[in-house]
């Protein structure tokens, strides 16, 4: 029976293990490819801690595997081995965890840097101001441009098109969005750029991104916002320039429709 | 000298106990008793019985994930919920699920079991006292938990099934600051709040009653780096406690006070909730966050240190060896809990906080993680080459270092900023304080349930049944929260009613009815715990003083210790992890009792011919 507890704890982390290799293949994984440049350094940066990880799940459960399998077949008569421990080696498991953690905490740093700190947007959304204002309410995503040649302003000016769970973006280049609620706490969360950013009542949070590849990408709420949290769903449409021209234009001319039809001629 | 007199003092106090005991009627002696044993023991079944309240909100929680909108089985039907809706689990429901699993497990369950019943229970014990500091306080501290209990019931009940508080067991503002702005943010909230105020006051009155008590009280020879690990553990954790709470009690304080009494800490203006009035203001949402993290994180390692406490001595106890590096295991526990005070920011990396901000949380963060890992290599040390009995302690506490692993590896992806703002609010994360919580913390608490429970009432738990319940409960475990991991790479966010109204999660039904299944198995094993539990108390195998053959000064007391606890004052010779000693090979034996005289009269022989 021993030895069976011992196979059970070296079990255990081979399913996990399999687990985990299957998964990518079985679609447990990711969403798709990352469709965003910080996105793509994100998902790098995951596989390197997962390379860590992995060496050190597999060490330490080696070594505790290897200690009840050794604990199990020891004969009876023989004593546990008498020892307070050893200096030595809790030097040396001090001091090589700390370098691999100080190396991922340095290593890392620089993609959030380069994202988020070191300037906080693209000189090219600053001159182009954001492209759209994106106010989250329970339970649905309004949207806000300025009108095609304007600027966007913080509060709502005459001529803003607005519409409702879809916002369209232009692709290949920075996107800068005016993140706000108007209730309570919400999070924009678009699974395929892997971006996520809250929205705070009383904040507007600049929120900056790029997709190179036109395309539709879902964006959820992710910080609980009351019974409706889930359904909370948008898509963000990313089109080409001239393309989202278009759609501006076209926004603009149905807001402006007034709904009056020529009567058909009757013969 | 210093610790030798209060220790002599307190014995003092026994004898004057034993006059009054016998004066002592049924209710003083075991309703509203002062003796820190019944005490902790009543901390121990409250909490065993709420384990079975959150299990059951859990299940509830997953039958939604797994069975979206089809009838709930047992709870519905029982309670007659939901007519209104054809026996569905309304979202509103749901919401209210999580959030009050979550509520039980950590404030009713998770903290009580491990300072409450543990605490109490073998403080006194360990340290060679022959009851708590302040016993009265210390009773205190057991009735304030039923107020809280009260109030978080009230708060359950008192809107109908649909508007209970829903504002996550976190309660950010502004959804749990306005009343309009979900069903279950009006008087319910308030209730709630109320609650965890009242768990906070019987947690400050434990841990001033334990620093006091471990400071003070420890039997002659009990030095500081003699007392067992649980002590250490306890006294951490009741400075990282005492510290850390009464920003959440302010907090706490300040949200009631924007409910009821019209200031606005936390409510921003001009902010238009479900249609009604722009609210006047001119707080901060944000502030909670962080008043409310720098609590709780803390009070996540609260919730785990006691528990590697625990774990280090029955671990030591049950491989017949001695802890490996004890000291290391010390400094590193004082290690986390101080920097469990700068790293709350950890969990606000996608708040809207200062983005430059995010990276010194991050780097203290990432230290957190090196005593975590030296006490895993010093738990895997103590196996090492140990005479093993392969017994429920034992089982569960290597469960614990396993999972314990996972837990921690899990919280390095979250520790990166960019990375954990993927991750952030999905079901990684999920995963991970699962591992911590019920991985780690509550295989440690079943191991110290069959460990302590001879010394609590005198007789032994069923091995067979402990066993099963481990290897059952460790399957279920591991079936209903490893694939979490999973969910939280497909970026599916938590707190979900239907995760399935988005197409890029619709394929992962299979896999949630997968984990239902196992969190079903996982919940009817806990029978076998109670079960145990209950049968042992009539009918168990009785045992004697020291059953496992332990050293700590508790073995040495009778099972179930009287009031007063030991038959003389003990005194304290040794460390607490002698086992297999030289001294204790020259008695014959592989413990040796902290309380045995040194043995040099005998042959001593020298260990290099042992080996």
């Amino acid at each position: 029976m021993k030895k069976f507890w011992a196979l059970f704890f070296i079990f255990w982390p081979l399913v996990a293990l399999y687990v985990c290799w299957i998964a990518p293949e079985r679609n447990w994984w990711f969403p798709g490819e990352a469709k965003s440049p910080i996105g793509v350094r994100i998902e790098g940066l995951f596989y390197l801690i997962l390379a860590i990880v992995t060496v050190v799940f597999i060490g330490t459960q080696i070594a505790l595997g290897y200690v009840l399998w050794k604990g199990a077949t020891k004969s009876e008569e023989k004593r546990a081995y008498f020892s307070h421990g050893s200096h030595s080696l809790e030097l040396i498991w001090t001091i090589v965890p700390a370098f691999v953690l100080v190396f991922i905490a340095l290593y890392q740093m620089d993609v959030w840097a380069e994202y988020r700190v070191q300037s906080f947007y693209p000189e090219a959304t600053k001159e182009d101001g954001s492209a759209a204002e994106l106010m989250a309410r329970q339970f649905e995503w309004r949207i806000r441009y300025a009108a095609p040649g304007k600027q966007l302003t913080d509060e709502p000016v005459d001529g803003d098109l607005y519409w409702v769970n879809e916002v369209h973006v232009a692709t290949s280049v920075p996107v800068k969005m005016n993140l706000r609620t108007q209730d309570v706490q919400h999070a924009f969360f678009a699974p395929q750029l892997r971006l996520k950013q809250d929205a705070v009542p009383g904040l507007i949070i600049p929120v900056w991104f790029e997709i190179p590849e036109a395309g539709d990408y879902d964006l959820v709420c992710a910080e609980l916002c009351g019974w409706g949290h889930y359904k909370m769903r948008a898509k963000i449409v990313a089109e080409s320039k001239p393309s989202l021209n278009q759609y501006l234009l076209e926004l603009q001319a149905s807001q402006n429709e007034d709904g009056f039809r020529e009567p058909p001629e009757v013969n | 000298m210093a610790t030798v007199s209060p220790a002599l003092h307190g014995h003092d106090h026994a004898d004057s106990h034993e006059h009054g005991h016998h004066e002592q009627s049924f209710i003083q002696k075991y309703v509203f008793s002062t003796d820190h044993k019944v005490i902790g023991i009543q901390f121990l079944v409250t909490t065993l019985l709420m384990l079975m309240v959150g299990g059951a909100l859990a299940l509830a929680v997953r039958w939604q994930l797994a069975f979206p909108w089809e009838h709930m089985p047992i709870l519905g039907p029982l309670f007659g919920l939901f007519r209104g809706e054809g026996g569905q689990i309304s979202p509103e429901f749901y919401t209210m699920l999580f959030t009050m699993h979550a509520s039980v497990m950590i404030f009713l369950v998770i903290i009580p079991v491990l300072a409450g019943a543990f605490g109490n229970f073998l403080i006194p014990l360990q340290i060679g006292a022959d009851d708590m500091a302040f016993p009265v306080l210390n009773m205190l501290s057991y009735w304030f938990m039923w107020p809280a209990i009260f109030c978080f019931g009230v708060s359950f009940f008192i809107g109908g099934a649909t508007a209970g508080p829903a504002g996550g067991w976190t309660s950010y503002p502004l959804l749990s600051a306005l009343a309009e702005a979900a069903p279950g943010s009006g008087s319910a909230q308030t209730w709630w709040l109320m609650g965890l105020t009242l768990v906070g006051v019987s947690s400050m009155m434990g841990s001033v009653n334990y620093m006091t008590t471990i400071i003070n009280m420890r039997a002659p020879g009990m030095t500081l780096f003699r007392m067992p690990l649980t002590i250490w553990s306890m006294f951490i954790t009741a400075i990282l406690q005492a510290f850390a709470l009464p920003v959440l009690t302010a907090a706490g304080f300040m949200l009631v006070a924007d409910r009821l009494l019209g200031t606005v800490f936390f409510v921003p203006s001009g902010i238009i909730v479900n249609n009604a009035e722009p609210t006047i203001g001119g707080g901060q949402p944000l502030l909670w966050q962080h008043l409310f993290w720098f609590y709780s994180h803390p009070a996540v390692y609260i919730m785990l240190l006691p528990a590697m406490g625990m774990v280090s001595d029955m671990l030591s106890c049950m491989c017949r060896k001695p802890v490996f590096g004890y000291k290391p295991m010390v400094y590193s526990m004082a290690a986390i809990a101080g920097l469990g005070f700068i790293v709350w920011g950890h969990h606000m990396f996608t708040s809207g906080m200062n983005p430059a901000l995010g990276m010194t949380f991050m780097t203290s963060t990432m230290m957190i993680a090196l005593p975590s890992a030296i006490k895993t290599f010093n738990w895997i040390g103590t196996i090492w080459d140990g005479d093993i009995k392969f017994n429920g302690v034992m089982l569960n506490c290597t469960g614990f270092v396993a999972m314990f692993i996972v837990g921690g590896l899990s919280g390095i992806f979250m520790a990166a900023v960019p990375v954990d703002v993927y991750f952030h609010d999905t079901y990684f994360i999920v995963a991970h304080f699962h591992y911590v919580l019920f991985g780690a913390t509550l295989f440690g608490v079943f191991a110290a349930i069959q460990f302590w429970y001879p010394k609590m009432f005198g007789r032994m738990m069923n091995d067979t049944v402990a066993k099963w319940h481990f290897a059952l409960t460790f399957i279920g475990f591991n079936g209903t929260f490893f694939p979490m991991h999973l969910l939280g790479i497909a970026g599916m966010p938590r707190r979900y009613a239907d995760p399935y109204l988005h197409p890029y999660l619709e394929h992962l039904l299979p896999m949630n009815q997968v984990m239902t299944l196992s969190a079903i198995l996982m919940g009817f094993a806990q029978f076998l715990l109670l079960g145990n539990f209950a049968y042992s108390f009539f009918f168990g195998e009785k045992a004697g003083r020291n059953p496992w053959g332990a050293n700590g000064l508790e073995w040495s007391a009778p099972s179930p210790p009287g009031h007063g606890n030991f038959d003389e004052p003990p005194v304290c010779y040794r460390g607490s992890y002698e086992y297999s000693s030289p001294e204790a090979e020259a008695l014959g034996q592989d413990f040796i009792l902290q309380t045995t005289p040194p043995v040099r009269a005998l042959p001593v022989t020298p260990p290099a011919q042992q080996a």
